[in-house]
């Protein structure tokens, strides 16, 4: 896997997101207690060997640079290749058509043809699941394919423009040909890569789906996002997105081991180190260093980095956003399929 | 008033460059920690698990860390391999600088032939090379098997302020205990008049805590004195203190008064563990402006099940608890079964307790396995007990017996 290069697209905000997007890209979305989605991919890829990955980032990148900064993490800190943030490029004319992920590939051109790879892996960051890629070549040279897209149902030869729509925003190809239809792209006025590029080119190139059957979270709205979060407290999926190809790695916080003091009461939860727990916390996730005072009742919710649950709250079917404080005493509750978020840093 | 401005900051600039360079701590970790038994069967003392996700080690190097020390010559000697490796380049707590860092230090063949480490003394000794080329001015000796937050910036601070050649911190131990530590009298004004190394009747109860600030000039001076004495067991606190203050050299005790233990026997390790249970702990694992570093293995939150039951207990992540943990402290990756019970134990990374186990009092090693319905009582005879399972055991149920526990587990005395 030496030969590829992976190349991440968080261009896109996910406007379904609301709030949880309002401070940061799609890219650098908290989940499942200590991770971002970012993660996934970003692990799968150093899993499977791919040694250079670009990461291709427009607006609301600080929280996404802050946590992935060299790439240590993720052993890409190295001498050769290693990790690449590509902004976009400054436009001089403020407020110019917005012009999609084409535009940016095209901007960063050089680092495409500079790179020593012959081969492209291009994801978004939102798609979560736990695969080696190598499989992705190995079915790519075993069919003698152009493009491979990974694929939650189809398997085998994509003929129409519906058969692509569903795939998992994951396409794989040579580095040539993602020059080419970059290049074809911008001579045609497109602007988006796989709905413009290879779906308007679906007959011209052999194009198959590798189908992958283990656990995908597509976060992409709010209630996808609160339902793939609480799905982790079925241990198999817990199981089967953090552990099943290889582990997925996250940005070192250095917090102790969670503490569970007397009277605590937890059950079918996830909690996270440096968390504090006095209270009671019920089919809920909490992130790093929440701390949760007594008498305070949490369930159905997810809490993220030290966000404080004061005496006598109680928290029903709600995401609160890091650094949320929740007085003593207040009572915050969703509905069940539509949880109430609380912005960042609020207090109530 | 802005140039007056800029004059300082270059001066505090200057200072805190100077720190770095000023002060080179020497860490002890070679000792093998034999009242430790099972224990440290395969891995030196520094190395062993603490307090769910550290090892001993990382309480002193985080200390230097936090307190500006950034050049740190580790001397290692007994069992290094999981010592070395865990140190790496020192990255983690932050030590990995671009004209300071952390060197592993272990016992190397010289021109004349080279040898063991004898002793504390005789490590530093054979080590003058690497703290001259560091050119400081001061050396800090530090033992890598205490549990402790302490800033010795401050304690640097005091050494300068009083002019001293050595300086001794000092903590006050329960007078009953005085017999296990080296014990200082000082006069009024802190210096030290009078050391006694373990003694049988104690003049007075401020123990040495094994940390002490030298000028390396006099240091050195008096290592080479001291590894020409053919008598010399080239020890610190038996031979080399005591001869410098024979030889009227200002020694002065700097008073400790935060938590400090030695984890020296099984008994006090499992007692230091259960330290940071307590609803106010005496150390604080989660103070952010002190923060204790470590290698962090990559492991997902953990995840408490429907059946599972937690009470006053750390757990760290990775863990899957489907049963009742109580007064425990848990390592990353530990999975206990549905109907297993663990109370007032230490359970070390990745060990599997199956379902109906019961634990009590123990400390189970890492990677090992507790079967289904396997019980571990507190020993009735003597309620101090602590059960002791050497890492990657399996323990099957019909294999524990009393009579034949010595093989399959040990139990260790106190």
């Amino acid at each position: 896997m030496k030969d590829v290069m992976g190349v991440i697209n968080d261009i896109e905000i996910k406007q379904g997101l609301e709030k949880i997007v309002e401070h940061r890209s799609t890219a650098a979305v908290p989940f499942g207690g200590r991770y971002r989605v970012i993660d996934f991919v970003l692990s799968n890829m150093v899993n499977s060997g791919i040694k250079n990955i670009g990461i291709f980032t427009e607006n609301n990148s600080r929280s996404l640079i802050d946590h992935v900064n060299a790439g240590k993490e993720w052993g890409l800190f190295s001498r050769r290749d290693g990790l690449f943030i590509l902004p976009p490029k400054l436009r001089y004319h403020y407020g110019a058509k917005k012009t999609g992920d084409i535009d940016c590939f095209y901007s960063h051109i050089d680092y495409f043809k500079r790179s020593r790879q012959n081969y492209v892996l291009l994801s978004s960051s939102n798609m979560l699941y736990n695969i080696n890629y190598k499989k992705i070549k190995d079915y790519y040279e075993d069919k003698k394919a152009d493009i491979v897209f990974l694929h939650s149902k189809d398997k085998g030869k994509l003929k129409s423009q519906q058969n692509i729509n569903n795939s998992l925003e994951m396409v794989f190809m040579k580095k040539s040909l993602f020059l080419e239809i970059i290049e074809e792209c911008i001579l045609k006025g497109y602007s988006d890569f796989i709905k413009e590029g290879i779906i308007k080119n679906v007959d011209k190139y052999n194009m198959y789906g590798y189908r992958y059957d283990g656990y995908v979270a597509n976060i992409d709205c709010v209630s996808s996002y609160f339902s793939h979060s609480m799905d982790l407290l079925k241990p198999e999926v817990w199981r089967d997105l953090f552990f099943k190809e290889g582990n997925i790695n996250t940005k070192i916080n250095d917090e102790a081991p969670a503490k569970y003091m007397k009277n605590s009461e937890v059950k079918n939860s996830l909690v996270t180190e440096g968390c504090i727990i006095e209270g009671k916390v019920i089919n809920s996730i909490l992130f790093r260093g929440v701390k949760v005072h007594k008498n305070a009742v949490i369930r159905n919710s997810i809490i993220m980095q030290k966000s404080v649950v004061e005496e006598n709250a109680i928290i029903e079917n709600a995401i609160l956003d890091k650094d949320v404080k929740i007085t003593a005493g207040k009572v915050v509750k969703g509905e069940g399929d539509s949880p109430i978020i609380i912005g960042k840093t609020q207090i109530v | 008033m802005n140039i007056r401005i800029k004059v300082d900051f270059i001066k505090e600039l200057k200072e805190e460059i100077l720190l770095k360079q000023e002060c080179v701590a020497m860490l002890l970790a070679g000792g093998q920690g034999s009242r430790l038994g099972l224990l440290t069967k395969n891995i030196a003392k520094p190395a062993i698990p603490f307090g769910g996700k550290y090892r001993i080690i990382d309480f002193t190097l985080s200390n230097c860390s936090n307190s500006g020390i950034y050049t740190v010559g580790v001397l290692t000697q007994y069992e290094p391999l999981i010592l070395n490796s865990y140190i790496g380049v020192g990255s983690p707590w932050d030590l990995d600088k671009k004209d300071a860092g952390i060197t592993v230090l272990p016992p190397y063949v010289k021109n004349d032939g080279g040898e063991w480490y004898k002793g504390t003394a005789n490590a530093v000794y054979q080590n003058m090379d690497f703290i001259d080329h560091h050119e400081p001015k001061y050396v800090i000796v530090l033992s890598g098997d205490h549990i402790y937050k302490m800033d010795y910036s401050l304690m640097l601070d005091y050494h300068k302020e009083k002019n001293a050649d050595v300086t001794i911190s000092v903590i006050q131990v329960p007078w009953k205990e005085t017999s296990r530590f080296g014990i200082m009298n000082t006069n009024e004004e802190g210096r030290i008049v009078e050391f006694q190394e373990k003694p049988e009747k104690a003049i007075s109860n401020l123990a040495s805590m094994g940390v002490y600030i030298f000028n390396w000039e006099k240091l050195k001076k008096h290592l080479i004195e001291d590894e020409k004495d053919k008598n010399s067991s080239n020890d610190f606190g038996k031979n080399v203190i005591p001869k410098m203050l024979r030889e009227e050299e200002r020694l002065f005790a700097y008073a400790f008064d935060g938590y400090w233990k030695d984890v020296g026997t099984i008994e006090s390790f499992w007692e230091a563990n259960m330290d940071l249970l307590l609803e106010e702990p005496p150390l604080d694992v989660f103070d952010r402006d002190w923060v204790f570093y470590s290698v962090n293995p990559s492991q997902p939150p953990q995840y408490i099940g429907g059946s599972g039951s937690i009470d006053n207990s750390l757990i760290s992540d990775g863990c899957q608890i489907f049963g009742e943990v109580n007064n425990t402290v848990v390592f990353p990756g530990v999975h206990v079964e549905k109907g297993a019970i663990i109370k007032d134990s230490i359970i070390m990374s990745n060990v599997h307790v199956g379902a109906g186990a019961f634990i009590e009092k123990a400390i189970v090693g890492e990677d090992s396995t507790i079967e289904a319905d396997v019980m571990i009582e507190r020993s009735e005879e003597n309620e101090k007990k602590i059960t002791v399972i050497e890492e990657k055991m399996h323990i099957k149920k019909d294999s524990y017996s009393r009579e034949r526990s010595s093989r399959v587990l040990s139990k260790e005395g106190v």
